[in-house]
């Protein structure tokens, strides 16, 4: 009891802890680097984020459903050396669609495996990860391949002042949001990633939604690949690798439960936006690049604790008071008959 | 009967799980504007007639007429449109969706007819149409998970409404409700009913399906025994049906009440603020002792904090002497503990294993070589086999059958068998005999008979005050987290326990 009022009677208090880590990071890369706290290097985090947004976007569709998909930062090479290398002379909006599309596909596969011979996700995806990167790497030789200049020019234009890329993303997450918060999709796959064989007795289409949730996911590791690259205007062999775990942490670090079911909208936008802000923060004050790694490891572990903890603070909550003395909790506690 | 067509036929239904036949030759009729009640033992066919119905599971022969076409769901779905309402004894729940959410999960309102987007509004609004219908009074936006068990299950009945049903299943819906829920309940299906739904009631409770029910069907190991109309039968025709034999005694013989024994359990104060507030207990060496109460007395919680899975702030809990310090469960099985959960399918067994090694699960460093620390199989295996006897457990071979194959009062059986065979000191148990059939609960109660005798000492906690006055020396209520009353078996009274449950003054 006296634990739960401390995160707060409903939890909501845990909300705010990534909000809080973002704060006191803000703060300290300030105080370390006269450059960070700047208009233009804060809008540079958000430009510089607009990928892995992107990506942890449809990693949280999967995580929703309790499934996990490894393989978008090989998705987003394959759609990287296909665009950079098939699409050269083609125009940008189709390349854009391409890529979504490219995505999409690999998606499929991921799902078709997962669905259709019952394989579990993470061998499945785990394999797509190799085989995405080995095609990539097939055909691009290696070589870095290098994005048209429409594209590279792309990345860094502006519409109405605001940067394409944080364009790209705003569409993106209204998309998200229309699915998750206005469709029957959000409640389907919550339901499948709380119970999937509930889900599937009350009536649910789980396989239906098991194909969707990798679909978007690997769209929106396309997508995610095309900024990417839009903005590095070049892909090397290491073009989004490590993307799957980034994505992971950033919708975890929001909120979204490794386990299933729970999170929201919100969690992976913020969580991306504060995954990058770490890394831009490490660069503005010249740590020891060596340094970076152990970093991002740290914010990862800092997000599976906030899941764990999360989780014991909801067994608790829903565990529900008798006696009359213990606040709101006993409005609903005691039936009075 | 009836002149008109039955709204649902169903004609010679079979089906077999893993080479045993569970359904033979099943027929009925459900007929628009009665109630069909529908009782039998765990195991006996009904769940499974129901899934074949609703089209969780694939019928092997046998025809399903609806409205005098054929009918051959392949899914909830197909069930649902064809206007099927199930309202399963399992709680299709969903704890991370709102209220709002669970009862329109399949159909949600949309803001545009051609377009897949749903009315937030329009979904708020039709729930909390539904909710005053059951008389649930919680917001839509509400997470399910906040709910109390009594609550979900009235949200799983209104879920079962949000449709245009015409046909309404009903599998065990009391088995959580209060007095005062239920009798809701019967009001609700009184009214599906006289709107010329045809109703299933499926119960353990007798006396409800005959007050409920048109006409009522037994089955018996997977074959229907009996089809009559209610009002022609009684309740021990139905018994016979059910048994195929008349039950002369559900419980054992209790001898006379054993109170200077020497104390296995001594809990004085125990305190943990909302939930227990001074409680003080004491159970001897080979006495029943029994905690009374309705549900969210604080039942559930005495049990799960005595057993260490929660944690108390004041008082002590000793066991055999020893004290247990708060929230430690490691503490409790090192002293001999064994605790039997209300939610025996989510917390006490793994479903795909084995009987065998479901059993073995708590008591493996009991059957390990002294020298190798190897587990001794043949050993192991006989004991297995000794107590699967003892407690009469109906299954194939017990190192290969899978506990999902087995019924429900079976399943009760091996989680009970679990902890014998680490052969407690203390018992406690959660609703031991929910949703078990009457023919399992002789079985255990006999059972519960003997192990008293030979020393062991059992906290049983149940919602059905019969049972407890059955088994028991003596009995504690508890109202809101404390013990307000205390009566030993000689002066056992019904009405009196009853009344103390409810709060003085307010009689059932």
């Amino acid at each position: 009891m006296s634990e739960v009022i401390r995160f707060g009677s409903n939890g909501r208090l845990l909300q705010w802890v990534p909000l809080g880590i973002f704060v006191i990071l803000i703060a300290s890369f300030g105080v370390l680097s006269p450059r960070f706290l700047t208009g233009e290097n804060l809008g540079a985090i958000l430009v510089q984020s607009s990928w892995l947004v992107l990506v942890a976007l449809g990693m949280n569709f999967v995580l929703l459903a309790a499934g996990v998909d490894l393989s978008v930062g090989a998705v987003m090479y394959v759609v990287a050396v296909a665009v950079g290398m098939g699409l050269a002379n083609v125009p940008v909006w189709l390349c854009l669609l391409c890529s979504i599309i490219v995505g999409g596909v690999c998606g499929a596969i991921n799902a078709s495996l997962i669905v259709g011979l019952g394989l579990p996700a993470f061998i499945v995806t785990l394999a797509i990860l190799f085989v995405g990167r080995g095609l990539g790497l097939f055909f691009s030789s290696t070589r870095i391949v290098y994005a048209s200049p429409a594209i590279a020019s792309l990345g860094r234009s502006s519409l109405l002042g605001i940067p394409v890329p944080l364009w790209i993303a705003g569409v993106t997450i209204s998309v998200a949001w229309l699915l998750l918060d206005r469709t029957a999709l959000g409640p389907f796959l919550r339901s499948t990633g709380a119970d999937a064989e509930g889900a599937r007795r009350t009536g649910v289409p789980t396989k239906a939604v098991t194909w969707s949730v990798y679909v978007l996911c690997g769209a929106f590791a396309g997508l995610g690949g095309f900024i990417s690259l839009s903005q590095i205007s070049a892909a090397s062999a290491a073009f989004g690798q490590n993307a799957e775990f980034l994505a992971i942490a950033a919708a975890v670090l929001g909120g979204t439960s490794l386990s299933g079911g729970r999170g929201n909208l919100r969690a992976p936008v913020i969580g991306a936006v504060l995954i990058t802000t770490v890394q831009n923060g490490l660069v503005m004050i010249n740590a020891n690049p060596y340094a970076y790694p152990v970093i991002t490891g740290a914010v990862i572990f800092v997000a599976a604790l906030l899941d764990s903890i999360r989780s014991q603070v909801q067994v608790r909550l829903e565990r529900r008071a008798v006696r009359p003395n213990s606040s709101e909790f006993a409005i609903h506690g005691v039936r009075s008959q | 009967m009836t002149s008109a067509q039955p709204r649902l036929e169903v004609r010679v239904l079979t089906k077999s799980f893993f080479g045993v036949q569970v359904l033979h030759e099943v027929s009925f009729d459900a007929h628009g504007g009665r109630v069909l009640g529908m009782i039998g033992e765990n195991g006996s066919g009904k769940s499974t007639t129901m899934n074949l119905l609703t089209g969780v599971l694939p019928a092997d022969g046998g025809t399903i007429l609806l409205d005098g076409r054929p009918f051959s769901p392949k899914s909830r779905r197909e069930s649902d449109a064809a206007g099927i309402a199930f309202i399963q004894q399992e709680l299709n729940i969903f704890p991370n969706l709102s209220v709002a959410e669970n009862l329109f999960l399949l159909h949600p309102p949309r803001r545009f007819t051609s377009l897949p987007f749903v009315s937030r509004s329009r979904l708020n609004a039709n729930a909390r149409a539904l909710l005053r219908k059951v008389d649930l009074d919680v917001s839509p936006t509400t997470l399910a998970g906040a709910m109390s068990a009594g609550e979900r299950q009235l949200l799983e009945i209104a879920r079962g409404l949000s449709g245009n049903a015409r046909i309404f299943i009903f599998d065990e819906p009391t088995s959580s409700l209060t007095a005062r829920e239920a009798t809701r309940l019967f009001e609700i299906i009184k009214r599906l009913r006289d709107d010329g739904a045809a109703v299933l009631y499926i119960s353990h409770d007798l006396e409800d399906v005959l007050e409920l029910s048109n006409d009522v069907m037994v089955m018996r190991d997977g074959r229907v025994t009996l089809c009559a109309v209610s009002a022609a039968v009684s309740t021990s025709e139905l018994v016979i049906a059910m048994v195929g034999r008349p039950i002369e005694t559900l419980y054992a013989e209790r001898p006379a009440a054993r109170t200077k024994t020497m104390p296995v359990l001594e809990v004085s104060g125990l305190t943990a603020p909302g939930f227990l507030e001074n409680v003080s207990l004491r159970i001897g060496r080979g006495e029943v002792v029994g905690i009374a109460g309705l549900m969210g007395s604080g039942r559930s919680e005495l049990a799960r904090t005595l057993f260490g899975l929660d944690r108390h702030r004041a008082g002590t809990v000793r066991v055999n002497g020893e004290v247990m310090p708060s929230g430690d469960v490691k503490a409790r099985l090192a002293a001999g503990v064994a605790f039997l959960t209300e939610d025996r399918r989510h917390e006490g067994l793994m479903m795909d294993a084995s009987v065998a090694d479901n059993m073995a699960l708590a008591a493996l460093p009991a059957f390990a070589s002294p020298v190798t620390r190897l587990i001794e199989r043949k050993r192991l295996l006989r004991a297995i086999q000794e107590l699967g006897q003892r407690l009469n457990l109906k299954s194939g071979d017990v190192r290969t059958a899978p506990v999902r194959s087995l019924s429900g009062g079976n399943q009760q059986k091996v989680v009970l068998g679990k902890w014998l065979l680490r052969q407690p000191r203390l018992f406690i148990l959660d609703e031991p005999t929910r949703g078990v059939d009457v023919g399992a609960k002789q079985d255990v109660y006999r059972l519960f008979a003997e192990l008293a005798d030979t020393g062991l000492a059992i906290l049983v906690i149940s919602s059905e005050l019969e049972e407890l006055i059955g088994i028991c020396d003596r009995i504690h209520v508890m109202r809101r987290g404390e013990f307000i009353a205390e009566f030993p078996r000689e002066r056992f009274d019904r009405e009196a326990i009853l009344r103390a449950a409810f709060g003085q003054g307010h009689a059932a």
